[in-house]
Formats: structure tokens, C-alpha cells, sequence
């Protein structure tokens, strides 16, 4: 069986899943019934000055049925005087000396202010810190949060202040609301971070309720945008990870890798990219705790499929495959290819294709009035749109079909060199 | 018998109302098909993802339209139809994992709120008649098809007035559906939304008695046959007239109009006389009044068996004992009937109707113990009405002939339903009404 064991800059824990700073981890006692239930790590909800919170808090964004696929807060950090929080940390670490406890930590940008929280934090048993640069509503107004965040000089200031005094590993969160997500990410490497960890929530409205023509969630008839999380930031949170692992300036740089992480196929694909471990939120204020069982299981069954001992194995596996698209051979030529035995006629690729691509799918009624579809391959640019709509699993397949041109990018094909296969929109195309 | 294993309820709906988020997880299912086969599958050809998609969206209205503009009684359709071998049957998801989208019970999550549970402004009309165009049709018989047709005419500018001989509306929606499928009340309730319309209805009013045929003929510029079938006929047995021999409709319609309390058949034996969907109505709603036992007496074997499948699943559910090959041949009884008397049969060649003949075989008597027993042999037609009328032909089994539009011999006479098909689906009647309201229009204004 594979070994989860993880060292995140520093920062041991039994396994990669750690609850990421939120309301999951806002008391002392869930942290212990987290780690009961089987999570490697915890990052307590930050500290900082208390604050007080709207009571309206979060507001979903359905899809097709499915609830939560997208959840959106407008908490603030910690409503909970910092004593408390530091002896049920202290408490915390007592009882659970190998689990890892993570201190986010946002205080107003004072030097001393900063040194003062970081000593206390650790004088309480942090095994690492990480500083919420990231947090994209109420804080963000007050100077903290994400408008540190949004300014890399702000980011590197802040976090040689940190370093300066902090003992244990500094990881620090970067906010996606920026354009470029390595800016910050050089920022807090050049401010001396041991790592950072990504994506912190995104700005979001998600939704207006029609009736009150109010945003939600709705305090008192007016609202504020949130910080949007949960399944749906996945793709977006996976690329400023991919990102941050293939720039020259911070490859090689810890990631602890959040966004929309529900299941150990996406904590895997996180790893992939270059994070070591993963944070969770929305999955467990959706489901609980328990669900920690089968990301646990389900990652170390796939390490040993795939014959790694242990989670280093994994990480960064997919780093080198991602690209600028001018580096993608253009001459890969694939086509769709419809299995008729699995076909149900629902027709859909024919829709699809038709009204949303290249027409390259035809219709037609068969025996018993079944829809039969079929690829009409010189129109096909093998696209992919009609293998993902299908409802049927391994019906449509993109097959490679295969050329006698030579690989050739748009960079090779710009600067002159290599020539490019024909194509079905070239008119002696057969 | 053993219990009934669907509901504490007995006569609780067997495909009951769906709530609001479970409409939207099953309206999400749908895959959204292109020249979807549910929308061929039904006779009225709604537009199933359409409407589907709108439940989806929460455009419940829109929804309701998209399905009563096509079906006028998609509500009771919504309960009534047999989805297991239109709608749902045509479903691609049985292909992929056997389980096709309920659309019947999404149909009435839909309508329902328009139609038979209708308030606030949800109960502003949907539907009203065009201004007047002069024209005026007389439709007989207040069944689906005469509803179908009525309310496709007002929309038309019609003035349609329905004549009806029994006390309420709806025939066999009315008084002849299993209750679990959908009640007396809601059938009414369907059918007063539908007269908003613009359609008068005159019950209590039988043509031919009350009102000449030939009257009719003449006040009006077209008129509408929708008599339906009529009464199951005898079975020709010895001993048929004892007390205790019922025709199986009239014995559903005491069941949906009294008191059912006072319809219980505890520790009685019953058995149901034929092999169609209506005996499965009369075997199912013995067994949900507390019979001890009940047969399903049918005179041939299991594959020529008429009613559907799912049908038949829901009487051996209920714990009816199929009585198959087997032919009823008197019924005895001192002063009412206590014995009916089978002989055995046993199937032959396929005939010309595609159903095998069946011998009897010699010797094979044998009697059941019954205290009631329920004719569900067939409806008669109603050869003797329909001969009153001029030109109107009928082929050998008693059908109306009628052309493609719904004409019959007289070009002022049109029909419909069950007089026409000899006995189908709510959801053919209410299809063939509307085309016929539509013929009409063409062939007497110029509509189109």
C-alpha cells in the first residue's frame, strides 16, 4: 500500500488532505473530529483581529439538480477572541502531535503587528503559517486580505516581515483575482516563503434572486460580492497551480493546491500539476468529514495501480505536458468514431455538431424510427464535442488517424519549417 | 391474500404527485434528444424535452403549455396514459440503464397546477375562445375526444356545445378509471378548466330522445360523434342473470361515485372475466376493497394475453390469481351466484386478427367458488345510436368509418374516440378530436 506521508515545504502530515482555512476549521473541536475522521492536516480559520460577521453568509450556485456545485461566502476570518483559538490550537497539537496544524494569519500591514501574531501562533504549536493574502471581501476593504494580495510588493513586504521572525514554514495564499497569478506567486518567493498555496476564493455574484431582484446572499434587502469556491474554480485553480509549477522564476516552489477539491481524482490531478498537498472546504461543508475515507483510500489504491510507493512519485508528473498552444504539433489528426452497438439514438452529437460545431455528423431515421448517427468524416476536425456530450460512456471516441506529414507547430510552421497536414476546410480536402 | 405491497392506502395513487426538487433532478435526467422518440411515441405528439426543459428552468407556465396546447388533457393524460409503451417506453435511456425519464408524473407536476390545482394567478386562463365566428357545432358525448374537440373549435371561434346523457362529463376519464390512476374529482376538475375555453356543455341530455338526431343535423354546421363504447356486453352464459354478475364498468363507476366504505368485498371471491386492461382495472380494484380471493378468469393463455405488461404486473402484485385457458360456461348459484363453471382450452393456430384460436377441451370442467363476479368481456358497440344517423357508416365489428380528417359517410358528421378506434387510450381520443376540430374548421370556415 502507498505511502500518503507528505512534507509541504517543511510541514509533515500523515496524508496530502488538509482542511483548508474556513468555517471547517473554526473550532478546536471539529479540527479533532477532522483528524479523527482521517485528515492529514488542518488550517485553522485565520487569525487576526476579531471581527464581527453578517449572519446571511453563503449562497450556492446550483446546476441541473445538482446542489452546491459553486459556493460563494461572504465570512469574515475568525469571529472568535484569539485566546481561545491559541489554547484550543495548543490543545489540538497536544493530542495530535502528527497531524499537521497550519495557522492562517491576517493582521492589518504593521511590521510589529505582524511579528506579535506570528510569535503567538507559533508559541501555540503551529507547525507552519500561512498568510492570507487572499481573502476577497470585508478584509480586502480594510487594506488586508487580497489587496495584499493584489500588489506583489505588498506581498513580498509582508511576507520578509513574517520571515523574519517566523520559526517554523511560511506558506502564503494567493488570490486569483489578479491577471497573473506567477506575479504573486515570484512576490512571495522572493519575500522568502517556504511555499504558497492556491487559489484563494474568487469575486462572485452568484445570482440574483428574481424576485426580490436582491444579489444573494441577501443581508437586510442589500448584498456584497463574495468569495466564489467549490467544484465549479476547479479548471481555474488548476491552471494557476500548472502555472506557478512551469515558471522558471518559482518552479520547484511548495504548492499546497485548493480549489474545488472533492474527491482524491481531483486531489490527484492537483498533484499532477505540482501541488504536494491539497486543501479542502467546500466538499466538507457539503458532506462532512467523512469524506476524508474515500480520498485517503481512493489515492492510495491509485498510487499502487499506477506502482508509486509514495505521493513525491505523483507530483509534477503532468508539468512538462503543459504548454503555450504555439508548441502543439498540428498535424496530430483525430477523428470522432461512434460505436453503433452502444449508440441509444438520443442524437445529441448530431445537435451539437450540427448547430454548435462543424457539421460533420449526420442524422437519420432508422429502422423502429431509431436516430442513427454517423461521423462524416472529411468534415470532421475532430474537435471532441460530440465524444463530450454523449451520454454513453465510451460510445464516441476520438480515434488518431494517422499522417505521413511530420509533427509540425505553429512555431515551426511560422518560422517556415514543416509543413502542415490537409485540413478538412482546404478545398481538395479527402 | 397477501397485502398490498405498494401503499397502507390501497386506493392511494399509484404514480403520485412529485415534489419540487425531485421534478428537477428527474426533468435534469433528460437528455434532450434530437427528434426525440417520447415526442413520436405519443399520439399528441407533445414536445417532451420541451416541456421537460422548462420544468427545468422553472418556467412551470410555459411548461404547461407547451403541453396542454398540444394535448388539452394532459393533465389527466399525465395519469392516465400507459407511458410504460408511448412515452417512457420510446425513452433512449432505457437503452442505457433501464431507466427511462418519468415523464408521465413530470407531465403532471407540470399541468397540475394549472389545471386541477389551480389558484392565484396560476388559475388565470391559459387558453380562451377566439371571438365568435359564427359557426356552430354540436359534439355528442362528453368524452375525451368530444373535450378535445370542443376546446380546439372555441380556440377556433366555434361555438361547440356538448350534449352529454349521463349527469356529469368525461365518460370513461370520469367513471371508468382505476381510482389510484386519477379520481372522479380531479377528471371533473380537468374538465370545468377545459369548458373555459368557450365550450357550453349540456348534461343529462341524450340525442334522440331529448334532442332529434335530425335536429342536430340541422341547427348546427357540423357535428361531432365522440359516443364512445357502451355497456360490456352479457357473456351468453346459463345463469348470467343471477345477482352477483356485474358489468366491471358500471361496477368502477359505484366505486368512483359512492361511499367506498360501503363497497367492501372482505372474505368475498371474486373473479374478473376477460384479459384486458379494463379486467385488470376490475381485478385490481377488487383486491384494493379487501377480496379474499380474485380470479382473472381469460379464455386463452398468457401470450395472447391483451392488457400491457405493466398492467398485468400491477394485478399480480395486488395478489390476483390468473385463471388463464379457461372458458367461462355457466354460472350457478341457488339464489345468487355462488359457482361459475370453466372448461379448459387450449390455444391454436394464429387467426386472422393475429390472436391464436383456442379448443376446448373435452371433459376439463371445473368451478371456482365465486360471490361476484365482473364482465370485462368487451364493450358493445353502440350499433343502435349510430345507425340513426344518416349516411354514417360502420364497418363489420360496429366502428364508425371514417375518412383521414374524421369524416364519416355524412360530410356534415365527424367522430372520433372509441366509436371510431373500438376502444384505445385517452391520449388517441383526445389526438383524433383535435384533428378533427381541426377538419372541421378547414372544411366548414376555410381555417387552417
Amino acid at each position: 500500500m502507498a505511502n500518503l506521508r507528505t512534507n509541504t515545504a517543511g510541514i509533515l502530515s500523515p496524508n496530502p488532505f488538509w482542511l483548508a482555512s474556513a468555517p471547517p476549521t473554526n473550532t478546536g473541536d471539529q479540527v479533532k473530529r477532522a483528524f479523527d475522521a482521517g485528515w492529514g492536516g488542518a488550517v485553522w480559520k485565520t487569525l487576526g483581529e476579531p471581527i464581527v460577521n453578517t449572519w446571511s453568509r453563503y449562497s450556492a450556485v446550483d446546476l441541473n439538480g445538482v446542489k452546491m456545485i459553486g459556493l460563494n461566502n461572504i465570512e469574515l476570518i475568525t469571529d472568535r477572541p484569539l485566546e481561545v483559538n491559541l489554547r484550543e490550537i495548543t490543545e489540538v497539537k497536544k493530542q495530535y502531535p502528527n497531524h499537521a496544524v497550519i495557522v492562517s494569519l491576517m493582521v492589518e500591514s504593521k511590521r510589529e503587528v505582524w511579528h506579535e501574531i506570528v510569535k503567538r501562533a507559533e508559541g501555540a504549536g503551529a507547525d507552519g503559517l500561512e498568510l492570507n493574502f487572499g481573502c476577497p471581501h470585508g478584509m480586502s476593504e480594510r487594506g488586508m486580505g487580497a489587496a495584499v494580495g493584489q500588489v506583489p510588493e505588498y506581498t513580498c513586504q509582508i511576507t520578509t516581515w513574517v520571515k523574519e521572525v517566523a520559526r517554523t514554514p511560511v506558506l502564503v495564499k494567493l488570490t486569483p483575482n489578479i491577471t497573473d497569478v506567477r506575479q504573486a506567486a515570484r512576490a512571495a518567493k522572493s519575500g522568502g516563503a517556504d511555499g504558497v498555496s492556491l487559489i484563494n476564493t474568487i469575486n462572485s455574484i452568484t445570482g440574483v434572486d428574481l424576485d426580490t431582484f436582491t444579489p444573494r446572499p441577501a443581508v437586510a434587502g442589500k448584498s456584497s460580492h463574495g468569495g466564489y469556491c467549490g467544484p465549479a474554480v476547479k479548471p481555474i485553480a488548476l491552471n494557476m497551480v500548472a502555472s506557478i509549477s512551469a515558471d522558471s522564476e518559482t518552479r520547484g516552489l511548495p504548492i499546497s493546491g485548493i480549489g474545488g477539491i472533492s474527491t482524491w481524482r481531483d486531489a490527484a490531478e492537483f498533484i499532477l500539476l505540482g501541488a504536494t498537498s491539497v486543501q479542502v472546504c467546500t466538499a466538507v461543508m457539503h458532506y462532512g468529514f467523512r469524506i476524508i475515507e474515500d480520498m485517503v483510500d481512493g489515492l492510495s489504491n491509485y498510487l499502487d495501480e499506477k506502482g508509486l510507493a509514495v505521493v513525491e512519485e505523483l507530483r509534477g508528473r503532468s508539468v512538462h505536458t503543459v504548454h503555450d498552444w504555439k508548441e502543439l504539433d498540428l498535424n496530430y489528426v483525430v477523428r470522432a468514431s461512434i460505436d453503433q452497438e452502444k449508440c441509444i439514438g438520443c442524437g445529441l452529437c448530431y445537435t451539437a455538431c450540427n448547430d454548435g460545431a462543424h457539421q460533420a455528423i449526420g442524422a437519420e431515421r432508422g429502422e423502429n424510427g431509431r436516430t442513427i448517427v454517423r461521423v462524416i468524416e472529411d468534415a470532421c476536425v475532430g474537435c471532441n464535442l460530440c465524444s463530450l456530450v454523449c451520454p454513453v460512456d465510451d460510445c464516441i471516441r476520438m480515434v488518431q488517424i494517422p499522417t505521413e506529414v511530420a509533427p509540425c507547430s505553429w512555431e515551426q510552421h511560422q518560422s517556415g519549417q514543416g509543413k502542415l497536414a490537409p485540413r478538412p476546410q482546404d478545398k481538395n480536402f479527402h | 391474500m397477501r397485502a398490498l405491497k405498494s401503499s397502507l392506502d390501497p386506493f392511494a395513487e399509484k404514480k403520485p404527485a412529485m415534489a419540487r426538487d425531485e421534478a428537477l433532478i428527474e426533468a435534469n435526467r433528460c437528455l434532450n434528444c434530437y427528434d426525440a422518440p417520447c415526442m413520436r411515441a405519443c399520439p399528441t405528439h407533445i414536445d417532451v424535452p420541451g416541456f421537460i426543459k422548462k420544468i427545468a428552468t422553472g418556467n412551470l407556465r410555459g411548461s404547461a403549455r407547451t403541453i396542454l396546447e398540444a394535448n388539452i388533457l394532459g393533465a389527466s393524460c399525465a395519469r392516465v396514459c400507459p407511458t410504460e409503451v408511448l412515452c417512457e417506453g420510446a425513452c433512449v435511456l432505457n437503452d442505457l440503464h433501464h431507466q427511462p425519464i418519468d415523464i408521465g408524473r413530470l407531465q403532471r407536476y407540470a399541468t397540475d397546477p394549472f389545471v386541477v390545482a389551480a389558484t392565484g394567478p396560476d388559475a388565470r386562463p391559459m387558453f380562451t375562445a377566439a371571438p365568435k365566428n359564427g359557426k356552430r357545432a354540436a359534439l355528442i358525448g362528453a368524452g375525451p375526444a368530444s373535450l378535445s374537440c370542443a376546446a380546439e373549435l372555441s380556440r377556433r371561434g366555434w361555438e361547440a356545445v356538448i350534449f352529454e346523457s349521463a349527469p356529469q362529463p368525461g365518460g370513461l376519464n370520469t367513471y371508468g378509471v382505476a381510482e389510484y390512476k386519477m379520481t372522479y374529482e380531479t377528471s371533473l376538475k380537468e374538465i370545468e378548466w377545459v369548458l373555459e375555453c368557450g365550450a357550453e356543455l349540456r348534461c343529462d341530455t341524450t340525442i334522440g330522445r331529448d334532442i332529434a338526431v335530425e335536429t342536430l343535423l340541422s341547427d348546427y354546421d357540423a357535428v361531432f360523434v365522440g359516443v364512445g363504447l357502451g355497456p360490456v356486453g352479457p357473456l351468453g352464459l346459463p345463469g348470467e342473470d343471477l345477482p352477483g354478475v356485474r358489468d366491471v364498468l358500471e361496477f368502477i363507476a359505484e366505486l368512483k361515485t359512492s361511499d367506498r366504505s360501503a363497497m367492501s368485498l372482505k372474505g368475498q371471491k371474486v373473479a374478473i372475466i376477460g384479459g384486458g386492461n379494463t379486467a385488470i382495472d376490475g381485478v385490481t380494484q377488487a383486491c384494493r376493497l379487501g377480496a379474499e380471493v380474485v380470479y382473472m378468469v381469460y379464455r386463452r393463455g398468457l401470450d395472447d394475453l391483451p392488457a400491457y405488461a405493466h398492467e398485468l404486473e400491477l394485478a399480480r402484485t395486488d395478489g390476483a390469481q390468473l385463471v388463464l385457458n379457461a372458458l367461462p360456461t355457466c354460472v350457478t348459484g341457488p339464489d345468487r351466484v355462488s359457482e361459475l363453471t370453466c372448461v379448459r382450452t387450449r390455444s391454436g393456430e394464429p387467426g386472422s386478427d393475429g390472436k391464436r384460436a383456442f379448443e376446448v377441451i373435452e371433459g376439463s370442467e371445473f368451478k371456482l367458488d365465486v360471490d361476484l363476479i365482473l364482465r370485462a368481456s368487451g364493450q358493445e358497440k353502440r350499433r343502435g345510436f349510430l345507425g340513426t344517423i344518416p349516411s354514417l357508416e360502420l364497418d363489420r365489428s360496429g366502428r364508425v368509418v371514417v375518412d383521414g380528417d374524421g369524416r364519416t359517410g355524412n360530410e356534415k358528421v365527424y367522430a372520433a374516440g372509441d366509436c371510431v378506434s373500438g376502444g384505445q387510450e385517452v391520449v388517441n381520443a383526445v389526438a383524433d378530436g383535435k384533428r378533427c376540430a381541426v377538419a372541421i374548421d378547414r372544411a366548414f370556415r376555410g381555417g387552417n
